[in-house]
């Protein structure tokens, strides 16, 4: 049988569903084993976190390396229990942190390497949907342990709970993993919109704002998501050109796009029609954008985005 | 300092990419330099030209890296028109398709033999995405990573780097000492136009060619493979509703069955 690794994940001393979702898919593979790498006696806190999803054993790493020395130092510890322990498949989670973990990993143990996996397969064959969406591909790692980042919230978790066994190990982290310090480190700013580009949900205004984006951001920061804008509102001067979604603005592709007030010209389409949902508010019922929209509604923005921004607040409450 | 800035030439962002026999077809598609390495050319020459530039008393070079074909030149040459003064294009026949630990090998084995101060990327190709390079180029070299970067400091008397860490976990406060492999991303500038002036000089600057031989690595297997890859059907039609009073608390029921709240 195959012996499957996951590296646990962990905001703050939470352990992340994540971990259920890496766990499903490593149980379709084999055995699988949880790595907490935690500082110095939090480990079995965090161990015991891990209770959705057939995992039959936590190993647990303590350090005050992780803390101080950023990414290399984990990686560092975890290419160290790859070497020990031959694991087949390593699994992450596809976050900046985890895919440069898996980077470090895939070179320090010369093996192969995917990343944003969106499903893996019982074979360790991993799907990814890439080109904005366009294709999908199965690939596959040939040598080393099948090291594979997978996609937040991609996989259905199998709500099997589990007592796994829990061991610690000790693994030094090497000296050359510790050469960049960290000095501070700041959590994320509750309430900050995320960067257009890498947000999972954008909410756009255009013209049908006539100027007023409150309830556009409103609803935007309801779900955590960026706030984007037609050339027509930018060339208008009512929101900033950095925000620009089409030709000659950036280019989104994110889980969500929520289009508010947006005729959808080609100009604007070419910059979001890979978002994996589309979602339009507009009066006018022949505008074009509807042509891409999985859920278009008839209506007025300045009614439609309130009622939904409670809803949505409602829900989270 | 000695300067280095990796990167790559990628299929515009507007072009349709396909897969031919596993690998993306770049032949039949129109190459641009990769968006996001625009930011690590900019922040290098920023660096370079704070601390007194590569002419009048200064001491700084910015030298471009690429691998890529011969046509890579052409990224290269742009981020000579936007300021760097010279370039390394690695080129052979063999590297078609590398993936991620084959490219990294190559660029650490370049970078190993130069000797330079500082290495800057791009957070990640528009291509391929990964964002795994700058910590494995790290990684191979033993050289220290700071990645993620949204502001960089440099103090070449101290030879030190500091920068911001911006990531989804947070901001985080990181120094190292050179040599270092900075990864930056888009927060960190505004890249600037190559003026005219910038694209005659550029004409004039050095681009030096190596195959696979003269950077002194051989061919490799690949260390992963695609096995097959297929277009996603079009966009299905979708639901259409006039608002009734109702259209906001159906929108958030839409959101919740497809589980984005």
């Amino acid at each position: 049988m195959s012996n499957v690794f996951f590296l646990a994940d962990f905001v703050g001393e939470k352990a992340t569903r994540v971990n259920a979702e890496l766990a499903t898919a490593g149980a379709r593979i084999g055995a699988v084993t949880a790595i907490v790498l935690a500082p110095i006696g939090t480990g079995s806190v965090r161990a015991a976190a891990l209770t959705t999803g057939a995992i039959s054993s936590v190993i647990v790493i303590e350090s005050a390396d992780f803390q101080n020395h950023g990414v290399a130092a984990s990686a560092d510890a975890i290419a160290q229990l790859v070497v020990q322990k031959t694991p087949d498949v390593l699994l992450v989670a596809s976050h900046a942190f985890g895919k440069e973990l898996a980077g470090i990993v895939a070179v320090a143990t010369n093996s192969g390497i995917i990343t944003d996996a969106s499903d893996v397969s019982a074979q360790a064959v991993a799907t990814q949907i890439i080109f904005g969406g366009s294709t999908t591909v199965h690939s596959q790692v040939v040598h080393g342990t099948k090291i594979i980042t997978v996609r937040p919230n991609s996989i259905s978790i199998d709500p099997v709970a589990s007592s796994p066994s829990i061991e610690v190990i000790a693994i030094k982290v090497s000296e050359v993993a510790k050469k960049a310090t960290v000095t501070a480190t700041l959590p994320p700013v509750q309430g900050g919109r995320p960067e257009l580009t890498d947000a999972d949900i954008v909410v756009s205004g255009g013209r049908g704002t006539n100027g007023d984006f409150s309830a556009v951001e409103a609803f935007a920061d309801s779900l955590g998501a960026a706030v984007g804008a037609s050339r027509a509102a930018t060339d208008a001067g009512w929101y900033p050109h950095t925000h620009q979604v089409g030709q000659t603005g950036k280019t989104v592709s994110p889980q969500l796009y929520v289009a508010c007030g947006i005729s959808g010209a080609i100009q604007h389409r070419a910059g979001m029609q890979t978002s994996k949902l589309i979602a339009v508010i507009n009066k006018d019922s022949e505008a074009p954008i509807f042509e891409l929209a999985d859920f278009g509604i008839i209506g007025d923005l300045f009614t439609v985005l309130p009622q939904a921004t409670e809803g949505v607040k409602a829900r989270k409450a | 300092m000695k300067i280095a800035v990796c990167v790559k030439q990628v299929p515009d962002s507007w072009a349709e990419k396909k897969m031919v026999s596993g690998f993306l077809d770049r032949l039949n598609v129109d190459a641009v330099l990769n968006d996001l390495d625009e930011y690590a050319v900019e922040e290098a020459i920023r660096i370079s030209e704070a601390h007194g530039g590569n002419d009048v008393g200064g001491a700084n070079s910015v030298t471009v890296i690429c691998m890529g074909p011969e046509r890579a030149t052409d990224a290269i040459r742009k981020s000579l028109s936007m300021g760097a003064d010279g370039g390394i294009l690695i080129t052979d026949p063999t590297l078609a398709g590398a993936d991620a630990l084959l490219t990294s090998h190559v660029l650490a084995e370049v970078i190993k033999k130069e000797g330079f101060d500082l290495v800057i990327c791009g957070t990640e190709s528009t291509d391929a995405r990964m964002s795994v390079i700058p910590a494995m180029i790290a990684a191979r070299l033993g050289w220290a990573q700071l990645t993620f970067a949204s502001s960089v400091t440099v103090d070449p008397n101290a030879s030190s780097v500091s920068i911001s860490r911006s990531t989804e976990a947070g901001v985080d406060s990181m120094t190292a000492n050179f040599p270092v492999v900075i990864g930056v991303i888009e927060k960190i500038n505004e890249p600037r136009y190559p003026s005219f002036k910038g694209i005659m000089a550029a004409k004039k600057k050095t681009i030096e060619s190596r195959d696979l031989a003269t950077v002194g690595i051989s061919a490799q297997s690949p260390w992963s493979q695609v096995t097959d890859s297929s277009l996603r059907p079009p966009r299905a039609v979708g639901v259409k509703i006039t608002d009734d009073g109702t259209a906001g608390e159906k929108l958030v029921a839409f959101l919740a069955d497809k589980k984005l709240i």
